[in-house]
């Protein structure tokens, strides 16, 4: 059986059952690179720029943890994945900087995911992907449609509350360990970016951490994308990052969610469009004033430790303001 | 209405020629300096881009002089010059800063958009005005680049560099001040005379491609005067970009017949197979085309955390092993050192030498 490696890295936690069920029902064999290590990090580390961000070269890791395992890469060049709006500039060249940087990779596919203009659709995408493996169109097309329908399955897990990856081990048939507590005494609004928040080893299992600490969190994912969409078309200039929408749209909502105790943003390191994004949400927080917010950035060189610590004292903090309802400033 | 808009080298010659000529009244922000600098990462984002920072720096100084009015192109991503209006409004307004701002940019959903922002500075100026105007302002920039290139190619080969500085500034001072055409004309072709007097050292000298990000590019105080300091150590630079090939591709639609970026745009590929916003091909592009006109060597300069750069960076060592053609990157932003650039350049330098001296005696 042909094998097709997807790296458990970038958008993996948004496509991976989509891209899972078109290659399975193909008749390809999918495998995933292994849950972050310090073993995947560190080959990143090693072959990515300096200057790229913490998830590009993670990304470089998981690519070399699956290179001598399968036949393909899977490196979609995601320039677009809607109308108007980009990921990242370095979406746009990932699979020109794994060429350049790792020579002796297994074939990648690399067609290009672009719907910033109308014009090609996700089905052309998936023809032209599924012909490398077989010229049954028909095939192809069913394919394509069970891949559609295991998608729409996932986004109604997420708007049910489960996090991506709880979803995403749903259709691993795997046991889903944990579900969003609605009774934890703190409500925390989680926001970053899915490759940060839900890589374990990355993020340290932020998410973890709270939940043993009495939070329940929500994030963007658990929000409805038309909501997100209401909010951000309030802004004064939209906004053509696609995933700075989600973060923007997300923290408006937040603000005007009575029912969480703060929010905390996890950003990486020299992430471009988080420059920008992040500012704006903390900007907005000031002046309104409700919600006590954290931005935590993280890069390699990050330790648990601080990280702990600065978790501690802001959940403490918002502890006590709730305590003493509204006698606190909201500054953090 | 008091008009202020942010330094990008040369460019404010051309803008004040556009606007002077429209009647609008200007306050030109004092040359970027080290309190620019200041000034803007003092309210800017950590990790936003070098240019946002010396943009706000500009804006601040304009206003204590009192501009109240701020003109800005933007964009519609993916690169982040495209919200740089928009953080730049909310950072001025938690500041208390009431300034009006103008963004010129392509229009979201229809032309309608630019052409007020445009009908608002125009007041009762008629179109016939303004094309006038652009005119004027691209004769400007032409003046200015035919003048830099001049330099550019002098530098490393005039016997009194000083004397060469100078009158550079002193040409950019009467380009900026030139009434018509006819006395522009007249300016650089005095400066070309006076160029073809300048004593001169004999030999070859090494030539080193300059590319990037186009801020980085022709900002001199946000590069660290690169040129400059190449010029002074016998390297003669070309740039990928100039203004009136930006303007000619932006404004003009590439009408015009101006050396742009359209070539080098096609030469990225295979090596960079998509656009990846600001000028992240146009780099990978420049320096491939650098390679096959034997240049000894290539500099990229980039804002820290600049993304279409770091995609470009990433890709370079590959057309390194295709030409043999070394490159230098550097990322530049409030914490780049003086010292640091020198040396790295003095290597660089050497390096090109070395390797020009070892292609020489292969090809004997």
């Amino acid at each position: 059986m042909v094998t097709l490696g997807i790296p458990r890295a970038l958008l993996f936690y948004y496509y991976y059952p989509l891209w899972r069920a078109f290659f399975t029902n193909l008749g390809v064999q999918v495998i995933v690179s292994p849950v972050t290590n310090k073993k995947i990090l560190d080959s990143g580390l090693h072959t990515a720029l300096d200057e790229a961000c913490l998830p590009v070269k993670l990304f470089f890791g998981h690519v070399l943890a699956l290179a001598d395992r399968v036949d393909y890469l899977f490196v979609p060049r995601l320039i677009s994945v809607e109308h108007k709006a980009y990921i990242c500039p370095k979406f746009m060249g990932l699979p020109d900087m794994l060429r350049a940087r790792l020579p002796h990779l297994p074939p990648i596919i690399d067609l290009p995911v672009d719907f910033h203009r109308p014009g090609p659709t996700l089905d052309d995408f998936f023809e032209a992907v599924g012909s490398i493996f077989t010229q049954d169109r028909l095939l192809i097309r069913k394919a394509f449609q069970s891949a559609h329908e295991t998608h729409q399955q996932f986004q109604k897990l997420l708007e049910s509350g489960l996090l991506p990856p709880e979803a995403i081990s749903v259709f691993e048939d795997e046991e889903v360990t944990h579900r969003r507590g609605q009774d934890n005494f703190l409500k925390i609004g989680l926001l970053g970016h899915a490759y940060n928040l839900y890589d374990p080893f990355i993020s340290m299992d932020l998410i973890g951490k709270l939940r043993k600490m009495d939070a329940s969190v929500i994030t963007a994912d658990s929000l409805p994308p038309d909501l997100i969409e209401q909010r951000v078309k309030r802004l004064p200039k939209r906004l053509f990052w696609t995933l700075g929408k989600k973060m923007l749209g997300a923290a408006l909502n937040f603000f005007e969610n009575k029912q969480l105790d703060g929010i905390i943003y996890l950003t990486s390191f020299g992430c471009g469009p988080e420059s920008f994004v992040g500012e704006l949400v903390e900007r907005w927080a000031k002046r309104r004033g409700v919600l006590p917010l954290m931005l935590l950035t993280i890069d390699e060189h990050t330790g648990e430790a601080g990280l702990v610590t600065r978790l501690e004292a802001f959940l403490e903090m918002i502890k006590r303001r709730k305590k003493n309802e509204n006698h606190l400033s909201t500054y953090g | 209405m008091r008009i202020t808009y942010p330094h990008m080298g040369n460019l404010y010659i051309v803008i004040r020629a556009l606007l002077t000529s429209l009647g609008l009244e200007l306050v030109l922000p004092p040359p970027t300096s080290n309190r620019t600098v200041e000034l803007g990462v003092r309210y800017a984002p950590e990790f936003a881009c070098f240019p946002l920072k010396l943009n706000l720096g500009n804006f601040l100084e304009a206003r204590e002089l009192g501009a109240d009015t701020i003109l800005m192109a933007g964009g519609v991503g993916p690169c982040r010059f495209g919200y740089y209006a928009q953080v730049q409004r909310e950072i001025l307004e938690d500041l208390g800063i009431k300034m009006e701002m103008v963004v010129l940019e392509p229009p979201d959903t229809n032309w309608g958009e630019l052409k007020d922002k445009i009908r608002y500075l125009l007041g009762d100026r008629s179109w016939w005005e303004l094309v006038k105007a652009i005119r004027f302002a691209w004769y400007k920039a032409r003046a200015v680049d035919l003048v830099e290139e001049r330099v550019l190619y002098l530098r490393p080969r005039v016997v009194q560099p000083l004397e060469l500085e100078n009158k550079y500034r002193e040409i950019l001072h009467r380009i900026d001040e030139a009434p018509d055409k006819r006395e522009l004309d007249r300016i650089v072709k005095n400066f070309f005379n006076f160029s073809q007097r300048l004593p001169r050292k004999s030999g070859s000298f090494l030539r080193a491609g300059l590319v990037g990000e186009i801020f980085t590019v022709l900002e001199p105080f946000a590069n660290y005067d690169l040129e400059r300091r190449l010029g002074l150590l016998g390297v003669e630079v070309t740039r990928s970009i100039f203004l009136s090939g930006w303007i000619n591709e932006h404004l003009f639609r590439g009408l015009l017949r101006v050396k742009g970026t359209k070539h080098a745009k096609k030469l990225a590929a295979p090596y960079l197979n998509s656009f990846v916003g600001g000028h992240g091909r146009e780099t990978v592009g420049s320096t491939v085309d650098f390679a096959r006109q034997d240049y000894d060597g290539v500099i990229q300069v980039a804002p820290f955390t600049c993304m279409p750069e770091i995609v470009a960076h990433s890709v370079l060592p590959a057309v390194t092993k295709d030409y043999g053609i070394p490159t230098l990157t550097f990322y530049l932003d409030e914490q780049s050192g003086e010292a640091g650039i020198q040396t790295r350049l003095e290597a660089f330098v050497d390096l090109m030498a070395a390797r020009r001296e070892r292609m020489r005696k292969e090809n004997r």
